[in-house]
């Protein structure tokens, strides 16, 4: 499996050195699921676009370099979840919405309904004006008032 | 039409048959039904074993006999066929016939050849005879049934013990509703007027008898209640049964059956008329039954009470109904109307919203909304003219009801003059007389309804009459592993009266590939179309692996097809969905193995959501090249044992032809493949190339070889090659041009100080 090794430089970018010998700075791990199954089938894409190496299985990786992946997809990977929706300005789209999220509080914008996007198990999607994706992990766990604010868009 | 369906035309018309020698074998026959001035007139042609005759309409007979040098040719254009018989040099006849003698008349014409050929040459081997046709075709044109609502019992059927149940609360509550009015007799007779007269009231009866209106209420409520929401339960439930049946039915039909009708007026048949329906079945006809059953009870017990009463208050009934009659006819044509009109609007936006591009780029935005106004004028205009009835219809009914109410006064007023009733008795009839006039009202209005969701349910049923072209097979032969070896024996395709395809044979390895060249029009993709079986062929058959593809399950057959179309559809949802569509239990690894194959792997990636990211209608923008490239993807994960690319490649730029040409060979690799391009260079990888002109094969073979023999596909790659040519020279002479241009202009500037300076 390990047929490359990664390791960070000094300008703390990830390095792939392929099994014959070629280094490749600056290298984006990509989820090829990351909504219904970020835990497998991760990309290791060069900085010219093109796939350098296929991680079927992240988790079977050494716990190093799977320490590394894990850290630049933190790095890459901004999806706040919305654990909270404080208010909402109007039932019609665009709307801005105030939320407070898991990092924090802040507010954003609902172009249209369509850009709530179902996924399995009652997560939503929400993608704000600017293309910021939004999670909610579950809509049936959220409490009353934001459940209630949310089945208006629904 | 009125060809007879045997070979023959059958009788024999006299005059002909007196021509026919002893041991002279009628071979063919045709009844043309044009003259030669075509005008509609019967003439036959027989073709025996050793001549041709002709009995034209005018009773005059010619013969010919049969020999080398004649010949017949067919065509057709605009729904009239026509027969040619030639010698060498000149035209001998000719005869013209409606196309529904067309396979008559191709027949007579295959015998005719192969008869000539026997008189040359001797008889023919065996297996050149014709083989017997069957005709798989079912074609019912069953006149619109004018009780179509009663076939919504077919989707009725499983509530049925929902809806007896309902009639059964319908009836209790009904009759409970009724039992109000006649507790007013005694109240009157037995309390108020003996009170008037100067009796005490009895409390307690008092009491008892307000208790039963009361409770007469409760039970109607409550009955009532359970009623409605049980049959309006059932409705929705057969509404949605009747949707989702149409729309099954409607992907079982055939291609040409979506190619006749417009996609706005098929949504608005499964959409709204089968939600009219539900709300008729929930409402009106629910409505309807109680009123019906009202009007039955209150009858009863008017006549129980007194007859002659009874019979004044009943007075207005038939002519209620006679008024009803007279604007069901009126109403019924308006509605449909309306119906149509209705498709025209919701048809100028299925039109114009997935072709704005088009609109906008033409700027006729103008244009458009003027269409939509000019329908919802038609819209408006319809309507209003119908409104118009309708309108004197509820005030009439009204009119009538008071008239009648006045009649029961008067006639009343007499009867308990003459002590004939008691005054309970007149206050139990004009109580029960308001009910009962409310009914007739809200009854008449059941015309509207009715004759509204008769309409829908036509509209509906003509979809789910439609018997698909393409259909199922009594027996099917399974499909194991399909080797992919194509046969084509003689296969003919009318579309509409248009004969697309005629007399074609080829023959295709497994795993062959096959490149379809021809100018448009000369009928490539009806090819590929019969051969996907989106249709099926009019005359001949073909053979797959040695079996008629008629006799395969369709569904069974098209699971071993890929198709790569010119426009790749994507459907609204992720793409790895869209890559799975034909094979949703695909595993991710094999998603982006078919994806990776189809060299789209990376691009994938590079989208926000990787492969669960949303395409289609409102999904993700994609660049045609890329969308070709998953529904590349989306064939090589069936792993069809035949592929189809209809102009796979035409749609896109030269540079990503070369990335989707990369992702075709490993499509191509071990597969039947039928590729259709109009850039003939992106076919150089085929086995053979098959050159179609009008409907025939004119010409097989390998590249090198088509070129050498300096025929049609010779002309087609030279022609091309010219055209290419041409464009870079047009390029380069223009940019020599441009070039020269700016010479000049420097030139000129460098000239131009020096003229001012030295001026």
């Amino acid at each position: 499996m390990s047929a490359f090794t990664l390791e960070r430089d000094a300008r703390s970018r990830l390095v792939l050195t392929a099994a014959d010998g070629t280094r490749h700075e600056g290298v984006l791990p990509v989820r090829a699921f990351p909504l219904t199954a970020a835990d497998e089938g991760l990309s290791l894409v060069g900085t010219d676009g093109h796939e350098l190496a296929w991680i079927e299985h992240p988790a079977a990786l050494p716990a190093a370099q799977r320490a590394l992946l894990d850290e630049e997809l933190a790095q890459r990977e901004f999806v706040p979840v919305i654990e909270r929706i404080r208010a909402v300005s109007t039932f019609s789209t665009p709307s801005t919405w105030e939320v407070d999220t898991d990092r924090g509080p802040t507010r954003l914008v609902l172009k249209a309904e369509e850009d709530i996007r179902r996924l399995a198990g009652g997560a939503l999607l929400v993608t704000d004006r600017d293309g910021l994706a939004f999670r909610v992990r579950d809509r049936f766990a959220l409490d009353r008032g934001s459940r209630r604010l949310l089945e208006r868009f629904l | 039409m009125q060809a007879p369906a045997d070979a023959r035309p059958d009788p024999l018309p006299e005059p002909l048959r007196r021509r026919i020698a002893d041991g002279e074998n009628v071979l063919a026959g045709l009844t043309v039904d044009l003259d030669a001035a075509l005008r509609f007139a019967t003439g036959t042609i027989v073709l025996t074993d050793s001549r041709l005759l002709a009995l034209e309409a005018d009773g005059s007979c010619q013969e010919w006999r049969l020999g080398a040098g004649l010949s017949l040719s067919h065509a057709d254009h605009a729904g009239v066929g026509s027969l040619e018989l030639h010698d060498g040099a000149r035209r001998l006849a000719r005869w013209r016939y409606t196309l529904g003698a067309d396979p008559q008349a191709l027949k007579l014409a295959a015998a005719f050849e192969r008869q000539c050929r026997v008189l040359v040459s001797g008889p023919l081997p065996e297996d050149e005879e014709p083989e017997p046709e069957t005709d798989f075709a079912a074609d019912t044109d069953s006149p619109p049934s004018t009780w179509v609502l009663l076939r919504l019992g077919r989707f009725a059927r499983p509530y049925r013990r929902e809806l007896l149940l309902g009639f059964v609360l319908t009836l209790t509550a009904t009759a409970a509703a009724l039992v109000p009015p006649y507790l007013t007799i005694p109240l009157m007779d037995e309390v108020l007027i003996p009170f008037q007269n100067g009796q005490r009231i009895d409390p307690m009866y008092v009491l008892g008898l307000l208790g039963g209106l009361l409770g007469a209420a409760l039970v109607a409520w409550g009955l009532g209640w359970w009623r409605t929401w049980l049959l309006a339960l059932v409705s929705e439930r057969i509404a949605a049964d009747l949707r989702t049946a149409s729309f099954e039915h409607l992907l079982a039909l055939s291609l040409d059956y979506f190619g006749g009708k417009r996609t706005g007026d098929l949504m608005a048949r499964i959409g709204s008329e089968t939600d009219r329906i539900s709300v008729f079945l929930s409402l009106h006809a629910l409505d309807f039954a109680t009123d019906v059953l009202m009007i039955g009870m209150t009858a009863a017990i008017l006549f129980s009470i007194n007859p002659w009463l009874a019979l004044v208050t009943l007075l207005p009934l038939p002519f209620i109904a006679w008024m009803i009659h007279i604007v069901r006819d009126k109403l019924r044509t308006g509605f449909e109307k309306i119906d149509r009109v209705w498709s025209d609007v919701t048809s100028v936006l299925a039109d114009t919203i997935p072709g704005i591009r088009v609109v906008k780029a033409f700027a006729q935005e103008r244009r458009e909304a003027e269409r939509f106004r000019e329908a919802n004028r038609q819209n408006l205009a319809v309507n209003d003219r119908l409104n118009k009835t309708w309108s004197l219809f509820s005030p009439t009914v009204s009119l009538l009801t008071d008239i009648g109410l006045l009649v029961v006064w008067a006639f009343g007023i007499w009867l308990v003059s003459k002590s004939e009733i008691t005054v309970g008795v007149l206050t139990a009839f004009i109580a029960y007389i308001g009910r009962f006039y409310t009914r007739l009202d809200s009854m008449s209005r059941i015309v509207s309804v009715t004759q509204k969701a008769a309409a829908g349910a036509k509209r509906i049923f003509d979809i789910l009459d439609h018997v698909s072209n393409v259909p199922e097979p009594a027996e099917p032969v399974p499909i194991g592993t399909l080797q992919g070896r194509i046969e084509m024996r003689g296969i003919g395709f009318r579309y509409g009266t248009r004969t697309v395809i005629r007399g074609l044979d080829l023959d295709i390895r497994p795993g062959e590939m096959i490149g379809l060249v021809g100018h448009s029009g000369s009928g490539k993709s009806t090819l590929v179309n019969l051969i996907c079986r989106f249709y099926d062929v009019s005359d001949g058959a073909i053979l797959v692996d040695g079996t008629d593809l008629r006799r395969h399950r369709v569904a069974d057959y098209r699971r071993h097809i890929g198709l790569v179309l010119q426009e790749p559809f994507l459907f609204f949802g992720t793409i790895a969905e869209n890559i799975a569509y034909g094979r949703p239990d695909a595993t991710r690894a094999e998603i982006v193995a078919a994806a990776r194959a189809a060299h789209a792997h990376e691009f994938i990636l590079r989208l926000p959501q990787g492969y669960d990211s949303l395409v289609g209608e409102r999904g993700q923008g994609l660049s045609g090249g890329e969308r070709q490239r998953i529904s590349i993807a989306r064939a090589l994960l069936i792993d069809p044992k035949i592929l189809i690319l209809d102009e796979a490649t035409s749609s896109v730029d030269t540079e990503t032809e070369q990335e989707i040409q990369k992702a075709l060979d490993n499509l191509v690799q071990g597969r039947t493949t039928i590729a259709i391009a109009h850039r003939l260079s992106t076919l150089r990888r085929a086995d053979r190339l098959v050159v179609m002109d009008r409907g025939r094969v004119v010409e097989v073979g390998p590249h090198d070889e088509l070129m050498a023999s300096r025929g049609a596909y010779f002309r087609l790659y030279d022609a091309q090659a010219r055209r290419v040519d041409a464009d870079d020279d047009e390029v380069r002479s223009e940019l020599a041009a441009a070039h020269l241009a700016g010479a000049q202009a420097s030139h000129a500037a460098v000239h131009a100080p020096q003229a001012t300076g030295s001026s």
